[in-house]
């Protein structure tokens, strides 16, 4: 369980590091702790699975992949955990989920592809069918990217459920 | 923006091994060859370029407890922003793709609980009018963590789906 104390530092934690000399002492010193005490607790997060990444977020725009696409996929019960370890051994393969399926929905595992381009996404989603015997599958592009926004947790005095007012506060 | 090749060796270095050291940007100009002052520049101007989205530490939502989901559900082409505007209103949806599909819009939801998260999705059938919201949660997460190599062809994508 967090702690207040946790959950403030999280708080902090989220903005980012400054860029200055000692930014875990910056940050420190509005938590009323000591640098090492930070890091200590930040080493703990880490270990504890809460922090999943201490580093960048780089995005890829310009970076030469332009298409991405999800490719769901039908997979028998019995073979959706090996067929999702074998897939997440693809390095094209950013993400690899199972989710539920849904009436008119017979796709219980998701894969998000990155390529340069539409027809190499194709060619990815082929390579990944023929090496795991999977071939009822689809791909859907994204055509527009509508919203894309950090995550912002234990905010106090922040409504989550706005829906009324700030209509357009997108990311 | 154009990058130098030691743009993309610092970012490489930054995406997975921010040092947890009292003078982190100082290891690493170490590690380059480079002073603190110059890591710091690049770091900034990569900041301001947009190219370093976050700095830091990178969440997982669901052991901080929160419960999330991805939706997916139909909307008439000349409904899209007005729409898109509604659910995007709403802090905890934190991506939201048009696809080529019929279900053509495609967002995250995370909440406090789970009573908060079916409290958001209600208001948003109940705003929308749309009542067909496919709730398709992550029941088993096989990869998430994505580093490309920047140093030769570039990238880090994250949390492009994280529900």
């Amino acid at each position: 369980m967090l702690t207040e104390q946790d959950r403030q530092i999280i708080r902090i934690l989220q903005n980012g590091m400054p860029l200055v000399s000692r930014p875990f002492q910056t940050i420190a010193e509005k938590l009323k702790m000591t640098e090492d005490e930070l890091i200590d607790k930040i080493r703990n997060f880490i270990d504890n699975g809460q922090i999943r990444r201490f580093g960048a977020t780089v995005r890829h725009f310009d970076l030469g992949f332009v298409a991405n696409a999800m490719v769901v996929w039908d997979v028998p019960e019995e073979k959706v955990s090996e067929t999702g370890r074998i897939m997440a051994g693809f390095k094209e393969v950013t993400h690899c989920y199972r989710r539920p399926r849904r009436p008119g929905w017979p796709y219980n595992l998701f894969t998000v592809v990155h390529g340069q381009s539409r027809e190499y996404c194709d060619e990815i989603a082929k390579r990944l069918s023929q090496a795991t015997g999977i071939t009822n599958y689809s791909l859907i592009f994204s055509a527009v990217e509508l919203k894309k926004s950090s995550m912002r947790y234990f905010e106090l005095g922040k409504k989550a459920k706005s829906g009324d007012q700030g209509l357009y506060q997108v990311g | 923006m154009y990058l130098d090749n030691i743009d993309r060796k610092l970012l490489n270095l930054v995406q997975e091994n921010f040092p947890l050291v009292p003078e982190p940007y100082r290891k690493l100009g170490g590690i380059i060859g480079m002073g603190e002052g110059e890591v710091l520049a690049r770091l900034k101007r990569l900041q301001d370029k947009g190219v370093i989205r976050h700095l830091g530490a990178i969440f997982d939502s669901r052991k901080l407890g929160y419960s999330g989901t991805l939706c997916a559900m139909h909307v008439e082409p000349d409904r899209v922003d007005e729409v898109a505007a509604l659910i995007n209103s709403f802090p905890g949806v934190t991506h939201n793709y048009l696809r080529e599909h019929r279900f053509n819009m495609w967002f995250t939801i995370l909440a406090g609980s789970r009573a908060e998260l079916s409290e958001i999705l209600s208001l948003i059938r109940e705003k929308t009018g749309i009542k067909e919201i496919m709730e398709l949660p992550a029941e088993e997460v096989f990869k998430i963590k994505v580093n490309f190599d920047t140093e030769t062809s570039t990238v880090s994508i994250e949390g492009y789906i994280e529900c």
